[in-house]
């Protein structure tokens, strides 16, 4: 439409005259009130967002003036707003993702392969749909009482009870439905036709799968995945349920790999909680830095998964 | 074989054993992982079923409906937390409908390609920050400068810190973005005929959207606003952090005062309880659970309903 004169520009200038006939009035206050609104509402979820980061941020400065970012990123939990640090909470995080990756992301892609590629139109297929949609809606707090009877009660010679190993089964098991649907959604997105490819030279269903529709998959997978595990890092009420600890300990700086997973632990949104309700002043600066950590990382997380979708993104 | 001279036989279209038994073999595989939702979901009902038996056979029906959720002294009043959660739920509900729905709509209807994907990354952001995040903004943030100030004009003194409506604040910022990701993609899925054919009678945007796309798309916004509501009802740690109700406390429909809501009694029971495996105060943490489990599933079957209403019409 570049000033030329083609059908498109005349088209727009009938549609304007047109528009202008209809319309009568030259501003039409209804639709700029409504369009305000419009505007109005995303503003203020964006203004919640900037205010959060921004009121932790400042908050959290003194912690940064006076310890430093390695010193509260490597410190262990304390009694003491002095000393304390979330170097615990760091460890146990990243010990429970990758429990979770370990366990909800091969479960979880292999199901979604089944309910994309194999499963027939039936009954039982779709209830295992049904069953996984809901699942995905249970609350998390809810599979901590699923974590605690199960990992920490009934398997305590297998878990050791209280331990990190029982967090880690807890957070995979309310992983897995969210990470079936977000692979079964990439799948779904490859079209028939590739497949249709690879049948008509004489793979087998398996062969289709791994040569063609999990290549074409893998950059949607891989992001749905990587939010998943994101969102698993912030969860917090079903670690409480099943013994995360929500005050300082001390593990002996002699502990080895054994005792750190069969010892108490803790996670760094545990943490978070646990100083939140602390009434001491010197905790608000401490409970906004680890705020701060968790949330630079959460975005981070959130920032690679984005890249990959831009990146590999592909239209068919 | 296909190499051999002269016409194909059936023998050369029969598939090699050795692929067809690895085909068999991950098919099982594959089936398995994707019947394990249905495990889980046992589990799930498992747990919850059999302790909370133990603590309905322990309580009498007055220690239900006593006036007050204080586990301690053996009183575990069931509408105490109903009302804890209703008040929260709704104030939640109240913040994340209008403003969900605004910037679906902006999103969907109003805002230029360019500018929606610059505008959705941010939204998922805010999807992103933790719960327990926002359960300490809502306490530091929201309950001194939003609530207190309304609350003391409302009803000249000062509202308590912690209160239910700092929290139910902070579960609506928390649900905002999914209520608005479920309703786009339900406008989203409005063919662009039925646009067209109202621009074509002369109809505005605005009564383009209002009177046409919007009734199109109810049932997935619906959908969105159930979902919604199951997400606050099962909200834990803000409700926890910010509404003040560890410990216990009475039947309270005061926005301004701390209420007791579902998932705060379970969390507190859970860390408060000296972590004891008997007993109704123990029994009491799986019973409430078991509500909570009830009601998220309802309200989620409830959503699915209409979501396949409207694949029904076609529109998805």
């Amino acid at each position: 439409m570049s000033g030329s004169l083609g059908t498109l520009g005349g088209q727009d200038v009938v549609q304007e005259q047109v528009r202008r006939a209809l319309e009568g009035r030259a501003v039409d206050w209804r639709s700029r009130v409504f369009e305000g609104f419009l505007v109005f509402s995303l503003l203020v979820s964006f203004f919640f967002l900037l205010w959060l980061l921004v009121s932790q941020i400042v908050a959290s400065m003194p912690v940064w003036q006076e310890r430093g970012l390695i010193d509260f990123i490597t410190s262990p939990t304390n009694s003491n707003p002095d000393k304390a640090g979330v170097g615990q909470g760091i460890f146990g995080s990243i010990v429970l993702m990758f429990i979770v990756s370990l366990l909800a992301l091969p479960i979880g892609v292999a199901a979604a392969i089944y309910l994309e590629e194999y499963a027939p139109d039936n009954l039982v297929s779709r209830t295992l749909n049904t069953v996984i949609r809901n699942l995905a809606g249970v609350p998390a707090v809810v599979y901590g009482i699923l974590g605690l009877s199960f990992f920490v009660l009934a398997a305590e010679p297998i878990t050791g009870g209280r331990t990190i190993i029982s967090g880690g089964l807890t957070l995979a098991v309310l992983v897995l439905p969210i990470a079936i649907i977000v692979t079964a959604e990439a799948l779904r997105s490859v079209p028939a036709s590739i497949r249709e490819a690879g049948f008509g030279v004489g793979a087998t269903r398996w062969e289709v799968i791994r040569s063609h529709v999990l290549p074409y998959a893998a950059p949607g997978i891989l992001t749905g995945v990587i939010l998943t595990m994101a969102r698993a890092f912030g969860e917090t009420a079903p670690l409480l349920l099943v013994g995360a600890v929500a005050g300082s300990f001390s593990l002996p700086s002699s502990a080895t790999v054994v005792d750190r997973l069969s010892g108490p632990y803790t996670s760094l949104p545990t943490i978070i909680f646990n100083w939140s309700v602390l009434p001491q002043q010197g905790f608000r600066a401490l409970t906004a830095a680890a705020i701060v950590v968790l949330l630079v990382i959460i975005l981070l997380i959130n920032a690679v998964a984005i890249y990959l979708r831009n990146r590999y993104a592909r239209k068919w | 074989m296909a190499s051999q001279q002269g016409p194909i036989r059936v023998e050369d279209l029969r598939v090699d054993p050795r692929r067809a038994r690895t085909q068999n073999i991950l098919r099982r595989l594959f089936f398995v992982s994707a019947a394990l939702a249905v495990l889980i979901t046992v589990g799930i009902i498992w747990a919850l079923l059999w302790d909370s038996l133990t603590f309905i056979t322990n309580v009498t029906l007055e220690q239900l409906f006593d006036g007050a959720w204080l586990p301690r002294s053996n009183r575990y009043d069931i509408p105490t937390l109903l009302i804890g959660t209703l008040v929260i739920s709704l104030i939640g509900m109240l913040i994340a409908v209008p403003l969900g729905l605004g910037a679906a709509v902006y999103l969907a209807e109003y805002a230029s390609p360019r500018l929606r994907g610059t505008l959705k990354p941010i939204l998922e952001i805010l999807a992103a920050i933790p719960s327990v995040v926002l359960g300490f903004f809502a306490l530091t943030v929201i309950s001194p400068n939003v609530i207190a100030p309304i609350c003391e004009f409302a009803q000249g003194w000062a509202p308590s810190v912690f209160n239910m409506a700092a929290a139910g604040v902070a579960v609506g910022v928390l649900i905002t973005p999914l209520v608005a990701s479920i309703s786009e993609d339900a406008l989203y899925a409005v063919p662009d005929s039925l646009r067209e054919a109202s621009y074509g009678l002369g109809a505005r945007k605005r009564t383009t959207t209002l009177r046409v796309v919007f009734p199109a798309a109810v049932s997935g916004i619906v959908a969105a606003m159930i979902i919604g509501l199951s997400r606050a009802i099962g909200e834990t740690m803000i409700v926890s952090i910010a509404a003040g109700g560890v410990g216990g406390g009475a039947r309270n429909f005061d926005p301004c005062l701390p209420g007791q809501t579902m998932t705060a009694a379970m969390v507190s029971l859970a860390i408060g309880s000296d972590q004891a495996t008997t007993g109704p105060q123990y029994s009491s943490l799986f019973f409430v659970g078991l509500l909570l489990f009830l009601m998220t599933l309802g309200l989620n079957l409830i959503s699915e309903s209409y979501v396949r209403r409207m694949r029904g019409k076609g529109a998805i």
